[in-house]
């Protein structure tokens, strides 16, 4: 479904990608758990074409989309949760979510959108600057369903956010990609959590995709052991 | 400066006053959305803002000796084809400048503010080798020229009136366009946040193009306006992006109800003061209020009350 091989990221001069191969399967959850600053955002950002690409290439389902715009790449079917959510805080949560609607092009915000997320549906008409945290990554996430996305970005989606919150969060997105289809791509620091949700558990460490484990079989003290400092 | 006049005097006067100052406030209003628009976009200052404006009055210009050469007999509505061809020549060449300039620039203001200061040179310059550089004025047709009498003592200009109500229903237009439409959405969400808006499918260069295009046109829509106040000149815009700019600033960026407040207040008191002082020194005090409002408010009038 995605297939990123030999990617090279840079800031500058600097290089913060040293060339990453990750092949993500159709209905799949990956997380990518990394320390901070070893590039699970910049990552996340070259995917969706933030940040250039120095060299290598992102696929997805057999499509080149590196030298793309972030909207285009959006139309073959990827989409993202930013780090701090990033949602459009002066206009309405629903109006949000109709942001995404543009690369769908559906005319109105479907029903099983709400039902994922009742929250929102009782706050549709407040403006989205004013929700919680918690309820602002809930609009985060709806907004990119809203794409009708092949592949999911979600990048370190339970920062700030209480435990027992984190654990209906790996539900909903287990629920999100049983009911969709569609393969979830995570970046994480919290093991629990990732070890909860995903099918599969990277390890990246300064730009280097170090450890790729199956979740069944998985050995958490060695994992542990990368992020703890 | 009040001493010489009754009270009911004052009160004619300041009505008066205030009527005449209808097409400045349209003026005002027109311009000051262009310019709002488009920086409230792209955080670009269009110091050829001006210019636009006065290609509409020109494209006014043309319309009115063309009706007046080949379609006398439909001369009283030639206003209206004015407004919309000054609406779209204005807004082509707006598309046209985004295109080939503005968007080059977008990650350096600074840049911006000079490369649009040279373009108005530039176009003032082609004005004045296209149509001269002596100013043009248009004729009003006939049933625009009257004045509804209230009372003995006041008098409301029809074509005052009626550049108003075309300006508020332009004003709602765009009101609509920005806040209710499925485009309105998506160029609010650019303003907000462009990385995030392109990540979530909205194809940002289009919508800059577009909304720079709409804030151009106004301005030339403004430019009708302006016809009936003022004679049409190459350099007539510069006049006017001074004082659009304190709208704008006076207003609250990014708010249309403030810009609105802001403009109808500025040309209000412009136009009443006028009358009982020159017109510089009208233009002083009003300079001196604003800033005297501005330092206790400095958002402006208007801003809007959220978490960020
Ligand atoms: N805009 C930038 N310019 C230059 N260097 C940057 C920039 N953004 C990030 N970096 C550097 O790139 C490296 C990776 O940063 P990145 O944000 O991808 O880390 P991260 O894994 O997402 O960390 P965190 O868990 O804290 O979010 C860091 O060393 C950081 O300093
Ligand atoms: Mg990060």
């Amino acid at each position: 479904m995605l297939q990123i091989s030999g990617l090279h990221v840079a800031y500058g001069q600097s290089e913060v990608l040293h060339g990453l191969d990750v092949a993500v399967a159709p209905g799949e959850i990956v997380a990518i758990m990394g320390r901070n600053g070893m590039g699970k955002t910049t990552l996340m950002k070259s995917l969706m074409g933030i940040v250039p690409t120095k060299s290598g290439s992102v696929r997805m389902d057999g499509t080149e989309v590196s030298g793309l715009r972030s909207w285009e790449r959006v139309a073959h079917g990827l989409a993202y949760v930013p780090q701090g959510r990033m949602i459009f805080s002066t206009m309405t949560v629903e109006e949000n979510i109709e942001t995404g609607l543009v690369a769908s092009g559906d005319k109105a915000v479907s029903d099983d959108i709400y039902e994922l997320f009742p929250v929102l549906l009782e706050m549709k008409k407040r403006r989205g600057g004013n929700l919680s945290g918690g309820q602002q990554q809930q609009l985060a996430i709806a907004r990119a369903l809203a794409t009708k996305p092949k592949v999911l970005l979600l990048d370190e989606p339970t920062e700030g956010i209480q435990p027992s919150i984190i654990r209906e969060m790996a539900r909903t997105l287990k629920r999100i990609r049983d009911e969709r289809a569609l393969s979830i791509v995570v970046s994480e620091q919290v093991l629990s959590f990732a070890l909860d949700v995903a099918d599969r558990v990277l390890v990246i460490e300064n730009g280097e995709i170090i450890r790729d484990d199956a979740r069944a079989g998985i050995n958490e003290a060695e994992i542990a052991k990368h992020l703890s400092i | 400066m009040f001493g010489d006049y009754s009270l009911s005097d004052l009160g004619a006067i300041f009505a008066m006053q205030g009527f005449a100052g209808l097409i400045l406030f349209s003026v005002f209003l027109l311009m000051a959305l262009g310019l709002a628009i488009i920086f409230g976009q792209m955080g670009v200052i269009n110091m050829a803002h001006g210019e636009f404006m006065i290609l509409g009055a020109y494209v006014t210009w043309l319309t009115s000796n063309f009706f007046q050469a080949h379609l006398p007999a439909l001369f009283g509505g030639y206003f209206f084809v004015a407004m919309v061809l000054a609406f779209f020549a204005s807004g082509a060449l707006g598309m046209l400048v985004e295109w080939g300039l503005i968007r080059h620039l977008y990650k350096r203001p600074l840049d911006t503010l000079l490369a649009t200061w040279g373009l108005s040179l530039i176009l003032q310059q082609c004005y004045r080798s296209i149509f001269g550089a002596r100013e043009v004025g248009v004729d009003l047709p006939q049933w625009m020229l009257g004045s509804f009498q209230v009372t003995d003592a006041i008098q409301i200009p029809i074509n005052g009136v009626f550049v108003m109500v075309l300006t508020i229903l332009i004003t709602c237009a765009v009101a609509y366009i920005l806040y209710w439409s499925r485009w309105g959405r998506q160029v609010r969400a650019v303003v907000q946040n462009r990385v995030m808006a392109g990540a979530v499918g909205i194809n940002t260069e289009k919508v800059d193009r577009y909304t720079f295009a709409l804030g151009c046109g106004v301005a030339g829509v403004a430019g009708s306006a302006f016809t009936m106040i003022g004679s049409t000149g190459p350099t007539s815009g510069q006049l006017y992006i001074v004082d659009t700019f304190l709208v704008v600033v006076f207003g609250g960026a990014a708010s249309l109800l403030g810009t609105i407040a802001s403009a109808f207040t500025i040309s209000q008191a412009q136009s009443t003061l006028e009358f009982f002082l020159s017109g510089s020194m009208a233009k002083v005090i009003t300079l001196l209020a604003i800033v005297g409002i501005l330092m206790l408010r400095p958002q402006g009038l208007f801003a809007l009350k959220v978490r960020k």
